[in-house]
């Protein structure tokens, strides 16, 4: 039924370009029209690239929980409560968890403790990337990296790739651990692998990631490109922390101790 | 040639087998059915340890299939006639082994109707990329080597020079597929245990000594079973082999060893201690490793002698101890033990569950099956064709036999043999 319809619609696309080609070698205004420049929406530019800074500072637990609580649910993410086979784009983690690296043993536990958001890195250089044995796991032009779910094999060499611990596998089938979906995002089957995505899909049509718009300024987002970006002065003028940089992935969220 | 594997010279225990091993298959295959079904919750893999039994399986059995390789190099580039006999049971060792390991990639796969997506976009900065290039291509050179030598011998003539050439061709891939699999770990940021440049010789060194344990131990079964003999120079020659392999591959754990913990980073241990004697309060492995360490031992005060090496019961003993050994160390905990540490510096521990066990049951049933089937094949034609494979006594014997029993019953009474020996030499004296 699928594929019919689907080729249905490939088949009527190209009659419908057929037509058009045709009147445009008839009618050279046409022809303009049809050939025109491509412009892109405004507000987008090419060499974007996309980063945060996390300001924990302002970044309390409750607008942690309101993150994680409008991403998950926005996204569809199913609510798996073990350990084992839960599936996760935004969580808590303490200080000593996320900067391992970092830790002395005489560290106080105002700082060990402390919780942190952690949200994948979108790495300018991915391991994840570098080991997906089909490209269902890619960095767009502005630096995000995706997941294509539907060509996902689920062979998870890129969650032990992962040193971040970013990425979850749907070990159970997500759709039974859903309350309530969100039909403007998709779902997903059991046996692929998934994660933070940036918010691409609100990106593209000029919105921000829904945990910066609710975090309410405690997140920076924006073009770490540009440096009179906000997210670029706020890197600028602080002391900030990013992930095991000794591994080389060149991570873009920017922490603010 | 195949029918013979079936229909001559089989027994009831034969088939027997078979009929286990199918069922065994069958419930491997329901697990497989549950899993499927029920998502891989009912594996003990988790978010932290995302690959666990199956790949670790995959892993020791790519180096099974490539083990095969230490009779094949030496047959077809050094010359070593004594090999000659057996080169077909280390071609066609791999081909079992190789199925074995495709279908332990098969059953990790999450979304397995999508699998050919790695073909379909092909994707050559993947290490995973190129093990599913170069395991079929291993394994469709074993099956046409391995089958053209046998039917060549079946028919009584020498092999062409293309087998000889993909034969050739064939060693090459032997040693690449347990480079790209070993590739697939040691390429990974923060993964300590993967992480060491160390790791494709290691696991060609483990392989060297895994996959002829395995060929010797299929030469005893072949002889008990058959009487096959697989000639003493090509068994005291592997065993050789197999001492230098497996002394190469303690060595290289022993260099693991030191470097992590002469140097004391904690992330280079971590793996270590967990496995060897527990880490954090987990320590699930440790009587496991144990056991590797004893094995170990005992495999290298079996093989390195020569008094022991030769003796073939002690031999026996000494490639199941090398065999499975092997098997604890890359097969069981390498996996599991170079992830327990998660990106967030915990120990997670892996709880192996009865699905998953039934599953790597049900594909070593498919594989046992396979060489069943193969190497009843090799056994079949060698009986007809190569009479230096099997005892002479068989013919010899039965022909004085029939020939004594003819003269007692007819009365007859020859000369001892002995005399007529003496006179033939009387006669050629003078």
């Amino acid at each position: 039924m699928e594929m019919n319809r689907r080729k249905f619609l490939k088949l009527g696309t190209a009659a419908v370009a057929g037509l058009g080609a045709a009147a445009a070698v008839a009618n050279p205004a046409v022809a303009a029209a049809v050939n025109g420049s491509y412009k892109e929406a405004p507000g987008k530019r090419s060499n974007v690239t996309w980063g945060m800074v996390i300001d924990m500072n302002q970044m309390d637990e409750a607008t942690l929980s309101k993150c994680i609580e409008v991403c998950h649910k926005y996204h569809n993410v199913p609510n798996i409560d073990t350990k084992k086979d839960e599936v996760k784009w935004i969580w808590p983690e303490t200080f000593e968890h996320l900067f391992l690296d970092e830790v002395h043993e005489k560290m106080g536990e105002k700082y060990k403790g402390k919780t942190f958001m952690t949200i994948c890195n979108h790495c300018e250089e991915p391991v994840c990337v570098r080991v997906c044995p089909t490209k269902a796991t890619f960095k767009n032009a502005q630096g995000v990296v995706g997941m294509d779910m539907h060509r996902c094999i689920g062979c998870r060499n890129c969650m032990a790739a992962c040193p971040y611990g970013a990425r979850s596998f749907n070990f159970k089938n997500p759709r039974d651990y859903l309350d309530e979906i969100n039909p403007t995002y998709p779902t997903r089957m059991k046996g692929v692998v998934e994660k933070c995505n940036f918010c691409s899909e609100r990106l593209a049509v000029g919105e921000l990631p829904l945990c910066v718009e609710a975090a309410g300024g405690a997140i920076v987002f924006g073009d770490i490109n540009d440096p009179n970006s906000a997210v670029s002065k706020k890197i600028a003028e602080n002391f900030t922390l990013q992930r095991r940089t000794n591994l080389g992935t060149k991570p873009k969220v920017y922490y603010i101790v | 040639m195949i029918e013979k594997a079936l229909v001559k010279r089989t027994t009831k225990s034969y088939w027997a087998w078979i009929v286990f091993l199918l069922a065994l298959i069958a419930v491997g295959f329901a697990a497989y059915i549950y899993q499927m079904t029920n998502g891989f919750a009912v594996t003990g893999m988790s978010r932290d340890i995302s690959w666990g039994m199956y790949i670790g399986h995959l892993t020791f059995f790519v180096g099974v299939a490539a083990g095969g390789v230490m009779i094949v190099l030496p047959y077809y580039l050094h010359d070593v006639h004594e090999y000659g006999r057996i080169t077909v049971v280390g071609e066609f060792l791999a081909i079992p082994a190789i199925i074995m390991a495709l279908l332990f990639v098969v059953v990790d796969i999450g979304s397995p109707m999508k699998l050919f997506n790695v073909y379909l976009y092909y994707t050559p900065h993947s290490m995973l990329c190129w093990d599913a290039t170069v395991l079929p291509i291993y394994l469709l050179l074993n099956l046409i080597v391995g089958y053209s030598v046998l039917q060549a011998e079946n028919k009584g003539v020498k092999y062409g020079k293309v087998i000889r050439g993909l034969a050739i061709f064939s060693i090459p891939f032997a040693f690449s597929i347990h480079i790209v699999t070993a590739w697939l770990y040691a390429g990974l940021p923060s993964r300590h245990y993967f992480l060491t440049a160390m790791l494709p010789a290691k696991f060609l060194a483990g392989a060297f000594a895994t996959g002829p344990s395995l060929i010797i131990l299929i030469c005893f079964a072949l002889n008990k079973l058959t009487g096959f003999d697989a000639g003493k120079k090509a068994i005291d020659r592997l065993a050789t082999t197999i001492a230098y392999a497996y002394t190469a591959t303690i060595f290289m754990v022993v260099c693991e060893f030191f470097t992590a913990f002469y140097s004391n980073v904690p992330s280079h241990k971590a793996a270590l201690q967990y496995l060897y004697a527990g880490l954090h309060g987990h320590n699930q492995f440790v009587p496991l490793m144990m056991l590797f360490v004893v094995l170990a031992v005992v495999t290298l005060l079996i093989m390195i002698p020569r008094q022991t090496r030769t003796n073939y019961k002690i031999l026996g003993f000494g490639c199941a101890t090398a065999f499975l050994s092997m098997y604890i160390e890359k097969g069981l905990t390498f996996v599991i033990g170079g992830l327990s540490e998660s990106p967030f510096g915990e120990i997670v521990d892996y709880h192996v569950t009865l699905p998953e066990v039934l599953i790597i049951v049900g594909i070593f049933a498919i594989g046992i099956l396979l060489a069943s089937i193969l190497f009843k094949l090799v056994v079949v034609v060698k009986k007809d064709m190569d009479v230096n494979a099997f005892p002479q006594e068989d013919r010899a014997g039965l022909a004085a036999r029939y020939l004594a029993e003819y003269n007692a019953a007819n009365g007859i009474v020859e000369e001892p043999k002995a005399a007529v020996e003496e006179a033939a030499e009387e006669t050629k004296a003078e």
